[in-house]
């Protein structure tokens, strides 16, 4: 099993969902954060005290994916979030060692 | 003051023992009509009314008088009751939104509780002894004490007949009366007193923008609680009672702009230097958590500075009227002033910006606001918006000072623009308008700053030997909020 942790444009949040509910994703996990790659900030001013704003909001999404579904997974999410400008984010990918279900105590691919 | 109370009980035992209704219906015309409703009542009792409402009182203009219920001005009366309302409003929420929105998060409930706490705190003081020693005669720096507590400040109801008992003609010199200040003879003392309690309010409120985000509750309450006995009071009753030492030179003020905001921004830069600056200050970034809030002030105090402006006419008049016309244009102008300056200076016009040029223009307007026609306040608020955006800026940065939220940039700045135009534009083509003095407006701007700072500072250096000023750097850095109040937004 893998860990598919992705950074998106919070814009793409609803585009990536989708498609990844059709690829057949049971369950996600979604962040607001802020970061940066390559991105640049920006700079706020009040009251002429000028501070550089180093970080972007962003989207952070989680989902625990068995390993068969992995490179459909990764693909989706590449196609959907992207724009092609700077900004668009990363995909990572853990090894999962193991999941369980609260609510049943069911284990790992049952989990899933 | 014993006296006093054995009147009150003995028109009350009368009250409740005759079940009555009002005998009179309010008047403009007051002897006449007096006369003639108290004419059919018992002889004992219409000797004595008829006896002091045959020469219907004059309001005294030199200190707090008796006249009758019926001499009040209705209309007068319910423009001051609305004008009182609305400058608390300035100060909740108008004021503690306008600085709480400019903390940090940590901090707001912190900010929102100086000006809440500020409000009851004044209140209490005012009716014991700040009222008394602002707007009683006295002496030329300070007033007396004969309306400590309040004492003689009443309202007493008419009565069909005042008993014939021994207390009687001491009844009837109070029945049917309301006391008046010399300083609104057309309206009840009570609203007077409380209209300016609401700027008594406001003035040290103001000086929390200095020190934001690093005082001590306690030693905040300590020292506003003096400041108001020791500093805003006496310059009250310099600049606005009649027998002041600057109303007696002539000097202009009309609603404020020594008494409140040169008064309130001069004792922020004291705060500001005796303090010290916030840790971090000003490698950090400490920008505005919520400008939502900020602008949400601003504009309560805006549309409460109609009561502060226009109600300082103490009437519902064409004076009233041209305040509030040269209020508005004047603040507008300062707002776009600010505005364009700020985006030809930085590059982009700033929300906060334009709200903080509002409130310049507000400040420098307010000793103006009696005084000056249409066409100078437009200049007002233009020289306000321009000098204010610098002095918070440029001025503060190159100084180092960390005046947090630009008390003393605002305020004492603009006010001293104000202060000092009233001084050139002051018309006498307005009603009760003067010729102004630069010079004379000029003194009165020196005093406060000198007197001001001085005794704030003291009162500064006082508290902090004794309990301290400053919270410490990990209360400072966990956030007042949760340092001083237990509380937390989240």
């Amino acid at each position: 099993m893998k860990m598919i942790t992705a950074v998106i444009q919070p814009f793409k949040l609803d585009e990536v969902r989708e498609a990844l509910g059709e690829v057949g994703v049971q369950g996600l996990t979604v962040m607001e954060v802020r970061g940066f790659g390559r991105q640049r900030g920006h700079k706020e001013i009040y009251r002429g005290a000028e501070y550089a704003v180093a970080f972007v909001p962003k989207i952070r999404l989680e989902a625990a994916v068995p390993d068969a579904l992995v490179e459909r997974v990764v693909e989706a999410i590449l196609k959907h979030g992207r724009t092609g400008k700077v900004g668009d984010g990363k995909i990572f990918v853990y090894e999962l060692t193991q999941v369980l279900r609260i609510r049943t105590g069911e284990q790992n691919e049952a989990a899933l | 003051m014993v006296n006093q109370l054995t009147r009150f009980a003995a028109v009350g035992l009368l009250l409740l023992a005759a079940q009555l209704t009002p005998a009179q219906t309010p008047s403009t015309e007051a002897p006449a009509s007096a006369a003639s409703a108290s004419a059919p009542e018992a002889p004992a009792a219409a000797e004595a009314t008829a006896a002091s409402a045959a020469t219907p009182p004059a309001a005294s203009t030199s200190e707090p008088s008796l006249i009758l219920n019926s001499q009040i001005n209705s209309g007068d009366t319910a423009w001051m009751l609305a004008s009182m309302a609305l400058v608390l409003m300035m100060t909740v929420p108008g004021l503690a939104l306008f600085y709480g929105g400019m903390v940090r998060k940590k901090n707001i409930l912190a900010t929102l509780m100086q000006s809440f706490a500020i409000t009851c705190l004044i209140t209490i003081l005012w009716y014991v002894a700040g009222y008394s020693l602002a707007f009683t005669p006295g002496t030329p720096w300070i007033g007396g004490l004969s309306r400590l507590f309040m004492d003689g400040v009443i309202y007493v109801k008419d009565v069909a007949a005042v008993a014939a008992t021994k207390d009687a003609p001491a009844v009837a010199a109070v029945v049917g009366k309301v006391s008046v200040s010399h300083l609104g003879v057309t309206i009840p003392e009570t609203v007077y007193s409380m209209f300016q309690l609401t700027f008594a309010i406001i003035t040290p409120a103001l000086i929390c923008g200095a020190f934001a985000e690093r005082m001590k509750f306690s030693a905040m309450l300590w020292f506003m609680g003096v400041w108001s006995l020791i500093v805003y009071a006496p310059i009250a009753h310099w600049m606005w009672e009649p027998t002041g030492w600057g109303a007696a030179a002539g000097v202009l003020d009309f609603a404020g702009g020594t008494v409140v905001h040169i008064n309130a921004g001069i004792a922020a830069l004291a705060c500001a230097l005796v303090l010290g600056k916030r840790v971090g200050y000003p490698r950090e970034p400490m920008p505005p958590h919520n400008l939502v809030l900020t602008v949400i002030g601003a504009s309560l105090l805006w549309v409460g500075w109609f009561g502060f402006n226009a109600g300082s006419a103490v009437a519902a008049d064409g004076r009233a009227g041209m305040a509030m016309a040269v209020t508005q244009i004047a603040t507008a102008a300062a707002a776009l002033a600010w505005m364009f300056t700020e985006w030809l200076v930085k590059g982009k016009p700033s929300v906060l910006g334009i709200a903080s040029g509002a409130v310049a223009g507000l400040v420098a307007i307010t000793p103006a606001s009696g005084f000056v026609m249409p066409t100078p306040s437009v200049f007002i608020g233009v020289a306000a918006g321009v000098v204010c955006f610098f002095a918070a800026t440029s001025l503060k940065r190159a100084l180092g000072y960390d005046d947090s939220l630009d008390a003393f940039g605002v305020h004492c700045v603009g006010g001293i623009v104000g202060a000092l135009l009233t001084g050139v534009f002051a018309s006498t083509a307005l009603d009760g308008g003067v010729t102004g003095s630069l010079l004379t407006q000029l003194k009165a701007v020196a005093a406060t700053v000198v007197y001001g700072f001085v005794v704030s500072y003291i009162i500064l250096k006082a508290i902090d030997l004794t309990i301290g000023l400053r919270v410490s750097e990990e209360e400072e850095r966990e956030g007042l909020d949760v340092s001083l109040h237990g509380e937390h937004v989240e």
